[in-house]
Protein backbone atom coordinates (compact mmCIF):
# COMPACT_ATOMS: atom_id res chain seq x y z
CA UNK A 1 0.00 0.00 0.00
CA UNK A 2 0.73 3.60 1.20
CA UNK A 3 3.27 5.52 -0.64
CA UNK A 4 1.64 8.51 0.83
CA UNK A 5 5.10 8.88 2.46
CA UNK A 6 6.80 10.18 -0.57
CA UNK A 7 4.07 13.25 -0.58
CA UNK A 8 4.94 14.12 2.79
CA UNK A 9 8.25 14.73 2.59
CA UNK A 10 9.66 18.37 1.97
CA UNK A 11 10.58 19.21 -1.90
CA UNK A 12 14.45 17.32 -1.92
CA UNK A 13 16.74 19.25 -3.64
CA UNK A 14 19.47 17.13 -5.59
CA UNK A 15 22.90 17.00 -4.15
CA UNK A 16 25.89 19.10 -5.27
CA UNK A 17 27.28 16.67 -8.19
CA UNK A 18 31.22 16.54 -6.48
CA UNK A 19 33.71 14.84 -9.29
CA UNK A 20 33.58 14.50 -13.36
CA UNK A 21 33.18 10.78 -12.14
CA UNK A 22 29.88 11.48 -10.47
CA UNK A 23 28.15 13.65 -13.37
CA UNK A 24 29.46 10.18 -15.88
CA UNK A 25 27.86 7.93 -13.60
CA UNK A 26 24.84 10.16 -12.94
CA UNK A 27 24.50 10.43 -16.85
CA UNK A 28 24.53 6.73 -17.40
CA UNK A 29 21.92 6.02 -14.81
CA UNK A 30 19.38 8.54 -15.91
CA UNK A 31 19.70 6.57 -19.64
CA UNK A 32 19.54 3.31 -17.59
CA UNK A 33 16.30 4.58 -16.08
CA UNK A 34 15.05 6.13 -19.46
CA UNK A 35 15.68 2.81 -21.50
CA UNK A 36 13.61 1.04 -18.89
CA UNK A 37 16.52 -0.41 -17.20
CA UNK A 38 15.81 -1.89 -13.75
CA UNK A 39 18.45 -1.02 -11.30
CA UNK A 40 19.53 -3.88 -9.15
CA UNK A 41 20.75 -2.77 -4.86
CA UNK A 42 24.27 -3.31 -6.07
CA UNK A 43 24.43 -0.66 -9.65
CA UNK A 44 25.69 2.83 -8.88
CA UNK A 45 22.47 5.39 -8.05
CA UNK A 46 21.92 8.84 -7.25
CA UNK A 47 22.20 9.53 -3.13
CA UNK A 48 18.71 11.34 -3.83
CA UNK A 49 17.34 8.04 -5.55
CA UNK A 50 18.48 5.90 -2.70
CA UNK A 51 17.15 7.96 0.08
CA UNK A 52 14.01 8.32 -1.73
CA UNK A 53 13.59 4.63 -2.19
CA UNK A 54 14.99 3.80 1.28
CA UNK A 55 12.17 6.74 2.74
CA UNK A 56 9.36 5.24 0.26
CA UNK A 57 9.63 1.62 0.86
CA UNK A 58 10.27 1.43 4.46
CA UNK A 59 7.52 3.34 5.66
CA UNK A 60 5.28 1.42 2.84
CA UNK A 61 6.59 -1.07 5.55
CA UNK A 62 5.56 0.49 8.21
CA UNK A 63 2.20 0.62 7.05
CA UNK A 64 1.67 -3.38 6.36
CA UNK A 65 3.12 -3.57 9.95
CA UNK A 66 0.94 -1.04 11.30
CA UNK A 67 -2.34 -2.30 9.51
CA UNK A 68 -2.41 -5.51 11.08
CA UNK A 69 -3.80 -3.05 13.96
CA UNK A 70 -6.81 -2.17 12.93
CA UNK A 71 -8.27 -6.06 11.88
CA UNK A 72 -5.83 -7.74 14.96
CA UNK A 73 -9.05 -5.72 17.04
CA UNK A 74 -11.45 -8.34 15.21
CA UNK A 75 -9.79 -11.42 15.07
CA UNK A 76 -11.15 -12.69 18.09
CA UNK A 77 -14.74 -11.32 17.68
CA UNK A 78 -15.47 -12.65 13.62
CA UNK A 79 -18.73 -13.89 13.79
CA UNK A 80 -17.97 -17.32 12.15
CA UNK A 81 -14.85 -19.53 12.10
CA UNK A 82 -14.62 -19.37 8.84
CA UNK A 83 -14.05 -15.42 8.97
CA UNK A 84 -11.71 -16.30 11.81
CA UNK A 85 -9.79 -18.24 9.54
CA UNK A 86 -9.97 -16.20 6.66
CA UNK A 87 -8.65 -12.93 8.84
CA UNK A 88 -6.13 -14.64 10.85
CA UNK A 89 -4.24 -15.61 6.79
CA UNK A 90 -5.01 -11.43 5.79
CA UNK A 91 -3.68 -10.23 8.64
CA UNK A 92 -0.17 -13.10 8.47
CA UNK A 93 -0.16 -11.76 5.28
CA UNK A 94 0.05 -8.16 6.45
CA UNK A 95 3.16 -9.75 8.59
CA UNK A 96 4.85 -11.14 5.26
CA UNK A 97 3.71 -7.88 2.87
CA UNK A 98 6.31 -5.74 6.05
CA UNK A 99 8.81 -8.24 6.07
CA UNK A 100 9.50 -8.00 2.33
CA UNK A 101 9.33 -4.50 2.74
CA UNK A 102 12.08 -4.03 4.95
CA UNK A 103 13.94 -6.60 3.35
CA UNK A 104 13.75 -4.69 0.36
CA UNK A 105 14.94 -1.80 2.02
CA UNK A 106 16.97 -3.21 3.42
CA UNK A 107 19.30 -3.73 0.25
CA UNK A 108 19.37 -0.07 0.03
CA UNK A 109 21.80 -0.01 3.13
CA UNK A 110 19.46 0.91 5.91
CA UNK A 111 18.96 -1.66 8.87
CA UNK A 112 15.93 -2.82 10.21
CA UNK A 113 17.08 -1.60 13.57
CA UNK A 114 17.11 1.43 12.09
CA UNK A 115 13.72 1.29 10.25
CA UNK A 116 12.14 0.03 13.62
CA UNK A 117 13.56 3.14 15.53
CA UNK A 118 12.48 5.49 13.30
CA UNK A 119 8.89 3.72 13.59
CA UNK A 120 9.10 3.85 17.47
CA UNK A 121 10.16 7.00 17.49
CA UNK A 122 7.84 8.43 15.78
CA UNK A 123 9.79 10.22 12.97
CA UNK A 124 8.66 7.86 10.40
CA UNK A 125 5.07 7.76 9.20
CA UNK A 126 2.72 5.27 7.82
CA UNK A 127 -0.29 5.34 6.04
CA UNK A 128 -3.14 7.44 7.36
CA UNK A 129 -5.77 5.04 7.05
CA UNK A 130 -4.82 2.73 10.06
CA UNK A 131 -5.67 5.80 12.43
CA UNK A 132 -9.33 5.02 12.78
CA UNK A 133 -10.65 2.69 14.42
CA UNK A 134 -12.55 -0.75 13.49
CA UNK A 135 -15.81 -0.12 15.23
CA UNK A 136 -18.17 -2.99 13.32
CA UNK A 137 -17.75 -6.22 12.19
CA UNK A 138 -18.52 -4.47 8.48
CA UNK A 139 -15.63 -2.68 8.63
CA UNK A 140 -13.60 -5.81 8.56
CA UNK A 141 -15.25 -5.99 5.23
CA UNK A 142 -15.24 -2.70 3.98
CA UNK A 143 -11.66 -2.29 5.03
CA UNK A 144 -10.93 -5.48 2.50
CA UNK A 145 -12.70 -3.51 -0.71
CA UNK A 146 -11.92 -0.43 -0.49
CA UNK A 147 -8.74 -0.29 1.66
CA UNK A 148 -7.33 -3.44 0.11
CA UNK A 149 -8.85 -2.08 -3.29
CA UNK A 150 -6.92 1.34 -3.02
CA UNK A 151 -3.71 -0.13 -1.94
CA UNK A 152 -4.00 -2.47 -4.98
CA UNK A 153 -4.77 0.36 -7.51
CA UNK A 154 -1.39 1.92 -5.75
CA UNK A 155 0.69 -0.79 -5.51
CA UNK A 156 -0.31 -2.37 -9.27
CA UNK A 157 1.83 0.31 -10.96
CA UNK A 158 4.59 -0.21 -8.39
CA UNK A 159 5.42 -3.98 -9.53
CA UNK A 160 7.38 -1.96 -12.86
CA UNK A 161 9.41 0.18 -10.05
CA UNK A 162 12.76 0.79 -11.62
CA UNK A 163 14.05 -0.33 -8.35
CA UNK A 164 14.28 -4.05 -8.70
CA UNK A 165 14.20 -5.41 -5.53
CA UNK A 166 11.11 -3.09 -4.73
CA UNK A 167 9.68 -4.17 -7.77
CA UNK A 168 10.09 -8.26 -6.89
CA UNK A 169 8.79 -7.67 -3.75
CA UNK A 170 5.60 -5.98 -4.74
CA UNK A 171 4.83 -8.71 -7.34
CA UNK A 172 4.12 -11.13 -4.66
CA UNK A 173 2.50 -8.93 -2.38
CA UNK A 174 -0.03 -7.77 -5.21
CA UNK A 175 -0.55 -11.59 -6.10
CA UNK A 176 -1.51 -11.81 -2.46
CA UNK A 177 -3.21 -8.51 -2.10
CA UNK A 178 -6.22 -10.02 -4.79
CA UNK A 179 -7.41 -12.10 -1.77
CA UNK A 180 -7.92 -9.88 0.80
CA UNK A 181 -9.98 -7.33 -1.14
CA UNK A 182 -12.23 -10.27 -2.80
CA UNK A 183 -12.56 -11.34 0.65
CA UNK A 184 -13.87 -8.66 1.80
CA UNK A 185 -16.00 -7.92 -0.58
CA UNK A 186 -17.20 -11.14 -0.25
CA UNK A 187 -18.09 -11.02 3.36
CA UNK A 188 -20.08 -7.91 2.67
CA UNK A 189 -21.93 -9.40 -0.26
CA UNK A 190 -23.21 -11.97 2.23
CA UNK A 191 -24.64 -9.59 4.51
CA UNK A 192 -25.89 -7.46 2.00
CA UNK A 193 -27.75 -10.45 -0.31
CA UNK A 194 -28.55 -12.75 2.98
CA UNK A 195 -28.39 -10.66 6.08
CA UNK A 196 -30.79 -8.48 8.30
CA UNK A 197 -32.08 -4.72 7.85
CA UNK A 198 -29.84 -4.19 10.98
CA UNK A 199 -26.76 -6.13 8.79
CA UNK A 200 -27.12 -3.93 6.20
CA UNK A 201 -27.23 -0.73 7.76
CA UNK A 202 -24.02 -1.58 9.39
CA UNK A 203 -22.58 -2.09 6.09
CA UNK A 204 -23.80 1.17 4.84
CA UNK A 205 -22.20 2.91 7.76
CA UNK A 206 -18.91 1.70 7.81
CA UNK A 207 -18.96 2.24 3.88
CA UNK A 208 -19.80 5.98 5.33
CA UNK A 209 -17.15 6.26 7.63
CA UNK A 210 -13.95 4.64 5.14
CA UNK A 211 -14.79 6.41 2.06
CA UNK A 212 -13.12 9.42 2.29
CA UNK A 213 -10.40 8.15 4.38
CA UNK A 214 -9.98 5.58 1.40
CA UNK A 215 -9.77 8.53 -1.33
CA UNK A 216 -7.07 9.97 0.78
CA UNK A 217 -4.92 7.28 1.06
CA UNK A 218 -4.17 7.72 -2.61
CA UNK A 219 -1.98 11.08 -0.98
CA UNK A 220 -2.32 14.91 -1.62
CA UNK A 221 -3.44 16.34 -4.84
CA UNK A 222 -1.19 16.08 -7.71
CA UNK A 223 -0.52 20.34 -7.37
CA UNK A 224 0.76 19.49 -3.84
CA UNK A 225 2.96 16.44 -4.30
CA UNK A 226 6.59 18.03 -4.22
CA UNK A 227 8.16 15.06 -5.16
CA UNK A 228 5.92 13.13 -7.60
CA UNK A 229 7.98 14.68 -10.69
CA UNK A 230 11.09 13.79 -10.04
CA UNK A 231 9.93 10.08 -8.71
CA UNK A 232 7.73 9.80 -11.79
CA UNK A 233 11.01 10.48 -14.04
CA UNK A 234 12.90 8.13 -12.20
CA UNK A 235 10.39 5.52 -12.46
CA UNK A 236 9.79 4.91 -9.23
CA UNK A 237 6.07 6.27 -9.48
CA UNK A 238 4.03 5.42 -12.44
CA UNK A 239 0.96 6.84 -12.11
CA UNK A 240 0.31 10.51 -10.19
CA UNK A 241 -1.96 10.50 -7.21
CA UNK A 242 -4.88 12.15 -8.68
CA UNK A 243 -4.99 9.41 -11.79
CA UNK A 244 -4.79 6.55 -9.74
CA UNK A 245 -7.50 7.92 -7.00
CA UNK A 246 -9.65 9.01 -10.68
CA UNK A 247 -9.19 5.27 -11.32
CA UNK A 248 -10.05 4.31 -7.68
CA UNK A 249 -13.42 6.40 -7.66
CA UNK A 250 -14.57 4.83 -10.98
CA UNK A 251 -13.98 1.43 -10.31
CA UNK A 252 -15.77 1.68 -6.50
CA UNK A 253 -19.01 3.04 -8.23
CA UNK A 254 -19.53 0.14 -9.65
CA UNK A 255 -18.89 -1.95 -7.04
CA UNK A 256 -21.00 -0.19 -5.03
CA UNK A 257 -23.94 -0.34 -7.29
CA UNK A 258 -23.43 -4.75 -7.29
CA UNK A 259 -23.33 -4.76 -3.43
CA UNK A 260 -26.33 -2.51 -3.10
CA UNK A 261 -24.71 0.60 -0.97
CA UNK A 262 -24.27 3.84 -1.78
CA UNK A 263 -21.21 5.97 -1.88
CA UNK A 264 -21.38 9.43 0.74
CA UNK A 265 -20.63 11.48 -1.68
CA UNK A 266 -24.09 14.02 -3.27
CA UNK A 267 -21.98 15.31 -5.72
CA UNK A 268 -20.39 12.25 -7.55
CA UNK A 269 -21.84 11.48 -10.75
CA UNK A 270 -21.06 10.29 -14.51
CA UNK A 271 -19.14 12.90 -16.79
CA UNK A 272 -19.71 11.80 -20.21
CA UNK A 273 -17.21 14.77 -21.47
CA UNK A 274 -14.47 13.39 -19.18
CA UNK A 275 -15.70 9.41 -19.37
CA UNK A 276 -15.21 9.80 -15.76
CA UNK A 277 -16.65 10.24 -12.39
CA UNK A 278 -16.52 13.56 -11.21
CA UNK A 279 -16.58 13.64 -7.15
CA UNK A 280 -16.59 15.66 -4.32
CA UNK A 281 -13.98 17.88 -2.52
CA UNK A 282 -11.77 15.65 -0.38
CA UNK A 283 -11.21 17.10 3.31
CA UNK A 284 -7.59 17.67 3.19
CA UNK A 285 -7.45 19.25 6.53
CA UNK A 286 -8.26 16.06 8.14
CA UNK A 287 -5.94 14.45 6.43
CA UNK A 288 -2.92 16.27 7.14
CA UNK A 289 -4.44 16.54 11.09
CA UNK A 290 -4.19 12.45 11.06
CA UNK A 291 -1.00 12.59 9.36
CA UNK A 292 0.29 15.18 11.90
CA UNK A 293 -0.26 12.83 14.57
CA UNK A 294 -3.95 14.13 15.43
CA UNK A 295 -6.05 11.56 14.38
CA UNK A 296 -8.24 8.99 16.15
CA UNK A 297 -6.03 6.08 16.57
CA UNK A 298 -2.26 7.37 16.23
CA UNK A 299 -1.28 7.45 20.10
CA UNK A 300 -2.97 3.80 20.45
CA UNK A 301 -1.30 2.74 16.83
CA UNK A 302 2.47 3.53 17.76
CA UNK A 303 1.84 2.45 21.81
CA UNK A 304 0.58 -1.28 20.40
CA UNK A 305 3.92 -1.32 18.01
CA UNK A 306 6.37 -0.25 20.53
CA UNK A 307 5.01 -2.37 23.02
CA UNK A 308 4.95 -5.26 20.78
CA UNK A 309 8.38 -4.62 20.01
CA UNK A 310 9.50 -4.26 23.84
CA UNK A 311 7.79 -7.60 24.78
CA UNK A 312 9.34 -8.90 22.48
CA UNK A 313 12.64 -8.24 23.69
CA UNK A 314 13.25 -11.50 25.56
CA UNK A 315 12.44 -13.62 22.41
CA UNK A 316 14.63 -12.16 20.79
CA UNK A 317 17.68 -11.90 22.99
CA UNK A 318 17.05 -15.71 23.93
CA UNK A 319 16.96 -16.96 20.51
CA UNK A 320 20.18 -14.83 20.34
CA UNK A 321 21.95 -16.53 22.76
CA UNK A 322 20.63 -20.14 22.14
CA UNK A 323 22.59 -19.56 18.92
CA UNK A 324 25.74 -18.32 20.50
CA UNK A 325 25.36 -21.13 22.40
CA UNK A 326 24.94 -23.78 19.67
CA UNK A 327 27.93 -22.22 17.31
CA UNK A 328 30.40 -22.50 21.02
CA UNK A 329 29.31 -26.41 21.42
CA UNK A 330 29.65 -27.19 17.55
CA UNK A 331 33.01 -25.50 17.66
CA UNK A 332 34.20 -27.37 21.34
CA UNK A 333 32.85 -30.62 19.38
CA UNK B 1 32.63 -21.61 29.54
CA UNK B 2 32.24 -17.35 28.86
CA UNK B 3 29.12 -16.93 27.17
CA UNK B 4 29.80 -13.95 24.51
CA UNK B 5 27.40 -10.61 25.54
CA UNK B 6 24.51 -9.94 23.94
CA UNK B 7 22.49 -7.05 23.58
CA UNK B 8 18.51 -6.65 22.50
CA UNK B 9 20.25 -3.80 20.20
CA UNK B 10 21.94 -6.40 18.55
CA UNK B 11 20.59 -7.40 14.87
CA UNK B 12 19.98 -11.24 13.90
CA UNK B 13 21.94 -11.85 10.58
CA UNK B 14 20.71 -11.66 7.33
CA UNK B 15 19.75 -14.74 5.62
CA UNK B 16 18.69 -15.48 1.96
CA UNK B 17 16.35 -17.61 0.71
CA UNK B 18 15.87 -20.11 -1.79
CA UNK B 19 12.94 -22.13 -2.50
CA UNK B 20 12.16 -24.91 -4.17
CA UNK B 21 8.93 -24.66 -6.29
CA UNK B 22 8.27 -27.92 -6.85
CA UNK B 23 10.17 -31.41 -7.30
CA UNK B 24 12.06 -31.26 -10.50
CA UNK B 25 13.11 -27.52 -10.59
CA UNK B 26 15.86 -25.96 -9.00
CA UNK B 27 15.58 -23.72 -5.83
CA UNK B 28 15.09 -19.87 -6.60
CA UNK B 29 16.37 -17.13 -4.86
CA UNK B 30 12.71 -15.56 -3.63
CA UNK B 31 14.37 -13.24 -0.74
CA UNK B 32 16.06 -12.67 2.85
CA UNK B 33 14.90 -12.37 6.41
CA UNK B 34 16.66 -11.72 10.02
CA UNK B 35 16.57 -14.96 11.95
CA UNK B 36 19.10 -15.81 14.90
CA UNK B 37 20.45 -19.38 13.58
CA UNK B 38 19.97 -21.27 10.52
CA UNK B 39 16.90 -23.36 12.33
CA UNK B 40 15.14 -20.54 13.36
CA UNK B 41 15.62 -18.99 9.36
CA UNK B 42 14.61 -22.22 8.17
CA UNK B 43 11.27 -21.68 9.97
CA UNK B 44 10.78 -18.27 9.56
CA UNK B 45 11.13 -18.90 5.75
CA UNK B 46 8.35 -21.15 5.80
CA UNK B 47 5.93 -18.78 7.36
CA UNK B 48 7.12 -16.05 5.21
CA UNK B 49 7.96 -17.09 1.53
CA UNK B 50 5.55 -20.28 1.73
CA UNK B 51 2.19 -19.34 2.92
CA UNK B 52 0.25 -20.61 -0.18
CA UNK B 53 2.45 -23.43 -1.27
CA UNK B 54 5.25 -21.89 -2.75
CA UNK B 55 7.53 -24.84 -2.13
CA UNK B 56 8.19 -28.02 -1.62
CA UNK B 57 11.85 -27.36 -0.03
CA UNK B 58 13.58 -24.34 1.82
CA UNK B 59 17.35 -23.40 2.00
CA UNK B 60 18.67 -21.07 3.85
CA UNK B 61 22.11 -19.35 3.64
CA UNK B 62 23.88 -16.65 5.15
CA UNK B 63 23.98 -13.66 2.84
CA UNK B 64 27.75 -12.67 4.36
CA UNK B 65 28.18 -15.98 3.17
CA UNK B 66 27.71 -15.46 -0.44
CA UNK B 67 30.23 -14.34 -2.71
CA UNK B 68 29.19 -12.46 -5.66
CA UNK B 69 30.46 -11.32 -9.49
CA UNK B 70 31.24 -7.39 -9.25
CA UNK B 71 28.34 -5.09 -10.78
CA UNK B 72 31.23 -3.03 -11.76
CA UNK B 73 33.04 -5.42 -13.81
CA UNK B 74 29.61 -6.64 -15.63
CA UNK B 75 30.77 -5.47 -19.28
CA UNK B 76 34.58 -7.33 -19.08
CA UNK B 77 33.16 -10.72 -16.95
CA UNK B 78 29.72 -10.82 -19.69
CA UNK B 79 29.84 -8.94 -23.04
CA UNK B 80 32.85 -10.71 -24.61
CA UNK B 81 29.77 -13.47 -24.77
CA UNK B 82 27.84 -11.08 -26.75
CA UNK B 83 30.34 -11.37 -30.28
CA UNK B 84 30.59 -15.11 -29.90
CA UNK B 85 27.45 -16.27 -31.97
CA UNK B 86 29.28 -19.37 -32.90
CA UNK B 87 28.50 -20.77 -29.73
CA UNK B 88 24.83 -21.10 -30.32
CA UNK B 89 23.43 -23.95 -32.72
CA UNK B 90 21.34 -21.31 -34.89
CA UNK B 91 24.79 -20.12 -35.86
CA UNK B 92 25.24 -23.00 -38.67
CA UNK B 93 23.20 -22.97 -41.21
CA UNK B 94 22.47 -26.64 -42.70
CA UNK B 95 20.68 -28.20 -45.56
CA UNK B 96 17.12 -28.02 -45.40
CA UNK B 97 16.27 -32.12 -45.51
CA UNK B 98 18.63 -31.65 -42.17
CA UNK B 99 15.87 -29.26 -40.21
CA UNK B 100 15.51 -30.93 -37.13
CA UNK B 101 19.49 -31.62 -36.21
Amino acid sequence: MYTQAMDLAPKDERAALRSVEDAQLETRFEARIAQGDFIEAKDWMPEHYRKTLVRQISQHAHSEIVGMLPEGNWLTRAPTLKRKTIALAKVQDEAGHGLYLYAAAETLGTSRDQMFEALHSGRAKYSSIFNYPTLSWADMGVIGWLVDGAAIMNQVPLTRCSYAPYARAMVRICREESFHQRQGFESLLVMMKDGTAAQQAMVQESVNRWWWPSLMMFGPPDADSPNTAQSMRWGIKRLSNDELRQKFVDACVDQAGVLGVSLPDPELKWNEARGQHDFGAIDWAEFWRVVGGHGPCNTERLAARVAAWDDGAWVREAATVHAQKQALLEQAA
Amino acid sequence: MTMPSTSTQAEWPLWEVFVRPKAGLDHKHCGSLHAADAALAVQLARDVYTRRQEGVSVWVVRSSDITASDPGDKAMYFDPMADKVYRHPTFYELPAALDHM
